[in-house]
This record gives C-alpha cells, sequence and structure tokens, in this order.
C-alpha cells in the first residue's frame, strides 16, 4: 500500500492519502452489502409459493360434530375440530395439568387467546404441527384413549408430546407451548377461511 | 524417487533436459514435490492413529468423483429426486454402486473424521502452535455437517422430509428472527419443491468448495507447524546437522507407503459395507427413506444418521426446546476452544495424569452412549440417561480448565520413544 518513504519525498499529503483509502474501502464495503442484497432476496418465498399460501376455505355444514377434517394452509395440515359439548367440557378441569393453561407464551391470533381457545367454542382450529420439533399430533379424542384420566385431545407420535382438544400442552411433554392457531374467519357461518380474518390476508 | 534425507532433488531436476525440465521451468512442480512430500519431515513415530488425516482425503476424493456421476443422473424436484434415484438404483448400469458408494462414503467420512479428532483429543494436537490447524480441521467439520444433513434431503424420502423439517425448525427457536428466518431458508411455508432445489445446490457446488478450500487450508497450516506425534513432543526443536528434525522422516517415501497399508484395510472394511450390509441395519440409510417424502404422515420414530445422533440426543434430553438447541449449538463448538480450555503443560495422554486421562475415556463413552440414545425414542430412561451423559459430555470442555492444571504430570522425553522395527 502506501509507501511512506516516497511519500515523504513527493510531499504526499499522507492524512488524505489515509483517508482516501479508508472512504473507498467503506464505500465499497457499502457496496458489497447492497450487492448482496439479491442474492438473499432470491431465497424468499418465491411469487408462486406466495400465490399457492393463499387463504383456503374449508366448508364447514359437512363437518359432523366431533369429527376433524384436515384441509392443508400453506402446506400445513390444518386440524378443523367440530367439538360437541361433551368435548368442550372436557377442555376445563385439568388446568394444573397444562403447561401454559392461558395461552400467555403460544402462538395464537388475539381472538383465540381465551380458554378454548377459538373464536366460536364449537370449531377449533389448529396448525396440526407439534410445536417440539415438527411432527404430526394424531388425534385421540376420546376419554381415557391413552390413560384412564385422558380427557381426549392429540398426541404426538414422535416424542410423545400431548395436547387437550384445545390444542394446550400437557405438563411432561417434551413440546413447551401449545399448538399453534392460523388467522381464520367466517365470512358466512357455514364457510371457513384459513389464513385471512379482520386485518386481510396473512 | 528422491533419497531421504539427501539434497533437495528441485536443484537436481533443474539441471536435467528435456520434458521435465521444460515443464520446472514453467511450474513449479519439481520445488512442490519437494517441499510438501520428499522434503516434509514427519514424526517418525507415528502410530496407527495418524491414518485417518489422509483417508479422511481419500473419502473426500471419492465422495466428489461418486457424486459428480449422481448428479448425472439425479434430478432434484419435488415431483423428480425419489424417482430418480430408484431410477438410478435399477435401471442406470452400476447406478446402485454409484449410490451406495457415496451413500456408504458419507458414513465413512463421519468415521475417519472421528477418529481423526479422537487422536488430536489423545495426543493433544489442538494445542498450541497448533491451534489454528484446529479450528481449521474443525471448520471442515461443521462444513461437512452441513453438506451431509443437505445430501440426505437429496433422495426426497420421507426420512429426507422429516429431517429436514425437524432440523430447519431448530433456526425457528431463535429470539425475534426465528420464523421469519425459517421461511427464508425453506423458500415456502413449508418444506418443498424450492427448499430441495437450493440444498442441491448448496451441496453438489458452494459448500464442496468451501470443503476443498478449508482442506487445502489445513494442509498448509500443518506444513507450518508439522505434525504433532504421540509423544506430544516438537521435532524441530532437535535438528540435525543439515537442519533436518533429527525425529523426523520424510514424508515421501516413508508415510505415503505407511498410508497405502492403511487405504488398503480401508478400502477392505468399505466395500464389505457397500457389497453387503449397504444400509448397516438402518445405520448408514435409514428405512422410511424407502418411502418417498410424504408432508402428511410422520415416521413413526424420526431419528437422523447416526453421525449427527450424539447431537440429537442432547437436544431432545432438555425438556425446553430452545435451551435444547441451545445446548446442541454448544456441544459443537464447544470443540473450537480446546485450545484455551486445555492448562495442561504436556500435550499428549501419554504423560498426563490419571485426572485427564479418565476425562478423555469419559467423554468417549459419552459420545457413543448418546449416539446410541439418539437413535432410540425419547422417553423414560433413554430421557435420563441422555441428561447424565450430556453432563458428562459438557464436564469434558468446561471442567477443563481446571483439571488439566491439578492433573499430575510426567517428565516429558526429549526425543520420540520409538523402537525400530
Amino acid at each position: 500500500m502506501v509507501d511512506h518513504s516516497v511519500a515523504a519525498d513527493d510531499n504526499v499529503d499522507l492524512s488524505r492519502r489515509k483517508f482516501l483509502t479508508r472512504a473507498t474501502i467503506a464505500t465499497g464495503a457499502v457496496g458489497a452489502v447492497f450487492a448482496a442484497v439479491p442474492f438473499i432476496e432470491s431465497w424468499s418465498p418465491s411469487e408462486r409459493a406466495r400465490a399457492q399460501g393463499a387463504p383456503t376455505e374449508l366448508d364447514l355444514s359437512k363437518l359432523e360434530p366431533g369429527q376433524m377434517a384436515t384441509p392443508i394452509w400453506r402446506r400445513q395440515p390444518i386440524y378443523v375440530v367440530r367439538r360437541t359439548p361433551d368435548m368442550l367440557a372436557r377442555i376445563s378441569g385439568h388446568d394444573a395439568d397444562l403447561k401454559d393453561p392461558q395461552s400467555k407464551d403460544s402462538e395464537q391470533p388475539a381472538y383465540c387467546k381465551n380458554t378454548d381457545r377459538s373464536r366460536t367454542p364449537e370449531f377449533l382450529v389448529l396448525i396440526g404441527i407439534c410445536t417440539h420439533l415438527g411432527c404430526l399430533p394424531k388425534q385421540r379424542f376420546a376419554q381415557g384413549e391413552i390413560y384412564p384420566s385422558w380427557p381426549g385431545g392429540f398426541f404426538c407420535p414422535c416424542h410423545g408430546s400431548r395436547f387437550d382438544l384445545a390444542g394446550r400442552v400437557f405438563n411432561g411433554s417434551p413440546a413447551s407451548v401449545n399448538l399453534r392457531i392460523p388467522p381464520y374467519s367466517y365470512p358466512n357461518p357455514q364457510t371457513l377461511v384459513i389464513g385471512s380474518d379482520d386485518k386481510g390476508a396473512a | 524417487m528422491a533419497a531421504p534425507g539427501g539434497s533437495v532433488p528441485a536443484a537436481g531436476a533443474a539441471a536435467k533436459k528435456g520434458l521435465w525440465a521444460w515443464l520446472n521451468k514453467r511450474l513449479p512442480v519439481s520445488e512442490f514435490i519437494a517441499e510438501q512430500l520428499t522434503g516434509y519431515y514427519a514424526p517418525k513415530n507415528f502410530n496407527i492413529w495418524y491414518f485417518f488425516g489422509s483417508l479422511a482425503l481419500l473419502v473426500l476424493v471419492l465422495q466428489l468423483v461418486t457424486g459428480i456421476f449422481l448428479t448425472m443422473f439425479y434430478k432434484p424436484g419435488e415431483l423428480t429426486s425419489f424417482d430418480s434415484v430408484e431410477f438410478i438404483m435399477r435401471e442406470v448400469d452400476y447406478g446402485w454402486l454409484l449410490r451406495y458408494l457415496h451413500s456408504t462414503g458419507a458414513s465413512a467420512f463421519f468415521i475417519v473424521v472421528y477418529l481423526h479428532m479422537f487422536r488430536a483429543l489423545l495426543y493433544g494436537s489442538y494445542k498450541a502452535p497448533r491451534e489454528l490447524l484446529w479450528l481449521l480441521g474443525m471448520a471442515v467439520y461443521l462444513a461437512l455437517m452441513a453438506e451431509a444433513f443437505m445430501g440426505y434431503v437429496l433422495p426426497w424420502g420421507n426420512m429426507s422430509f422429516w429431517g429436514a423439517q425437524v432440523i430447519v425448525n431448530l433456526f425457528g427457536t431463535i429470539p425475534v428472527i426465528g420464523p421469519g428466518l425459517v421461511e427464508w431458508i425453506r423458500g415456502d411455508y413449508g418444506i418443498a419443491d424450492s427448499t430441495l432445489n437450493r440444498f442441491f445446490a448448496l451441496h453438489v457446488a458452494a459448500i464442496p468448495l468451501i470443503l476443498l478450500l478449508l482442506v487445502a487450508l489445513h494442509l498448509v497450516a500443518l506444513r507450518r507447524t508439522g505434525s504433532n506425534n504421540p509423544d506430544g513432543i516438537e521435532i524441530k526443536e532437535h535438528l540435525g546437522p543439515d537442519g533436518k528434525p533429527l525425529d523426523g522422516i520424510p514424508f515421501h517415501p516413508y508415510y505415503t507407503v505407511k498410508d497405502f497399508v492403511g487405504v488398503g484395510v480401508f478400502f477392505v472394511l468399505f466395500c464389505i459395507v457397500v457389497f453387503f450390509v449397504p444400509t448397516l441395519g438402518g445405520l448408514f440409510l435409514e428405512a422410511p427413506n424407502f418411502d418417498p417424502a410424504n408432508p402428511l404422515s410422520t415416521p413413526e420414530h424420526i431419528a437422523p444418521v447416526w453421525y449427527f445422533t450424539p447431537y440429537y440426543a442432547i437436544l431432545r434430553a432438555v425438556p425446553d426446546q430452545r435451551l435444547g438447541a441451545l445446548l446442541m449449538l454448544i456441544a459443537v463448538v464447544s470443540f473450537l476452544f480446546l485450545p484455551w480450555l486445555d492448562r495442561s503443560p504436556v500435550k499428549s495422554m501419554r504423560y498426563r495424569g490419571w485426572m485427564s486421562r479418565t476425562a478423555l475415556a469419559l467423554f468417549v463413552l459419552a459420545f457413543i452412549v448418546l449416539g446410541y440414545l439418539g437413535l432410540q425414542p425419547a422417553e423414560g430412561l433413554y430421557v435420563i440417561l441422555a441428561r447424565i451423559f450430556a453432563v458428562i459430555y459438557f464436564a469434558y470442555f468446561w471442567l477443563m480448565p481446571w483439571y488439566s492444571k491439578v492433573d499430575a504430570v510426567k517428565p516429558v522425553p526429549a526425543r520420540v520413544t520409538y523402537d525400530a522395527h
């Protein structure tokens, strides 16, 4: 770089030269950061992926009480359960056995941050992916299906996480938080739209 | 070839006429051979643990060659990957062999690298002046882990899919940026075609280039410091009148010949696996991966390939997911700090006391037991054992500043221990 002996002979302004060197490096570095943007941005979901991630509709009239439908939204299975009054009764009374009974640390739209974790108690809408490591929990809705005091809910076969009929995680499960809830809305009482609510499409 | 201990052959070669002289006038071939092979002096007391560096290089070449040929038949894509692998297995002449050489090569790579790393722990090869050599080696190991993980996703079997799901989701445990980062890595809202394609690009182009660069730097750093040896002493401290280490011998022909014996033994074992037990009972190729990827069906039991299971066991041993991911990360990067955690005045276990020896033995035991537990379901006794052995694993590293300092050491000889045979 700068040859000091020559510079001294030629009366070169070293501080100016140093300043120019640093300014060039700084400008080049900023340019490099900007140049990196298109490469980094290319990894974001493409227009096609985003289009395919549009809201999904489900006709609720075909869902019998006590049944579960599994539509796909954004490549994730969505668990839609039409809860019977009996099932709704079974989500209360075991708050002490839950890690996050009030869903304080869990991920859900504000309108689902209640005890039954839903907009209308009858329909439970969950992202069917275990919050532990991403396996698919299986439905175990019957009372006592896993052990005598089992109130019904979901069981993840991978690492044994257990969730109740509101998707709330039981103590002793490796998962730390409740099953996630996507944004959803009912444009009319018979139709469920997953991925879109009053705030617009997610 | 050049006589060991004689004059540098470059001088002789330059005087020669003909093609060799023509070549050397334009490209420093002779100098390169002299500097890197015939004039590179390695300690004369190498033992069986010193085979694995050259074997790792051999497996790297094997993976590059078989990988290039697999790329000629493999078609990355959600709809094409699984079928093209089946096509390679059933319809390409010797395609099964190319694929099994590559899949067995992946496991073989980790076997020789783990034995190579154990050698460094045994003889203190990471200690000054070889800290940077160790760090470069660890960078190779980390690049290798990324390479192996992405390669495992490519066949697009069901374990490929769910393995990718679990590993990519680990990035989601990072506070604040996690969820966005996961989406960016996948390029979609789930593991998808976009994920598969970018992993393919990274697996066949980006990471192999990085690996080659890191391996080259590892070798250059080795040439600068010279190899350690089972006695953990510096042969450069005792030079003969010719300026060569008294306890050193030229790498070529002595160690090239020795390494060829290792290559022979390695290929016998390697070919037994390739030809008779290519899946090794689900250890090298897992059974669910012979089913195509299915986003709606999780395999009953998700486990990574054996070389990641020690870390996976640590991840699952922690009841909190974020803490588990953090501990897993620490388990991997702890190796990087070894040169500064080790306060022992001697390098080799030969001259260390019972504390360092016990610690190393327990660490190896913990690594193997955790590797076994990572393959088992995470329940009951398995989880409790994983917690116990995870504590031992971390104790080896983070108590080292204490036990390596207070441990009694034996006097270290000035010259290497060596029985002529």
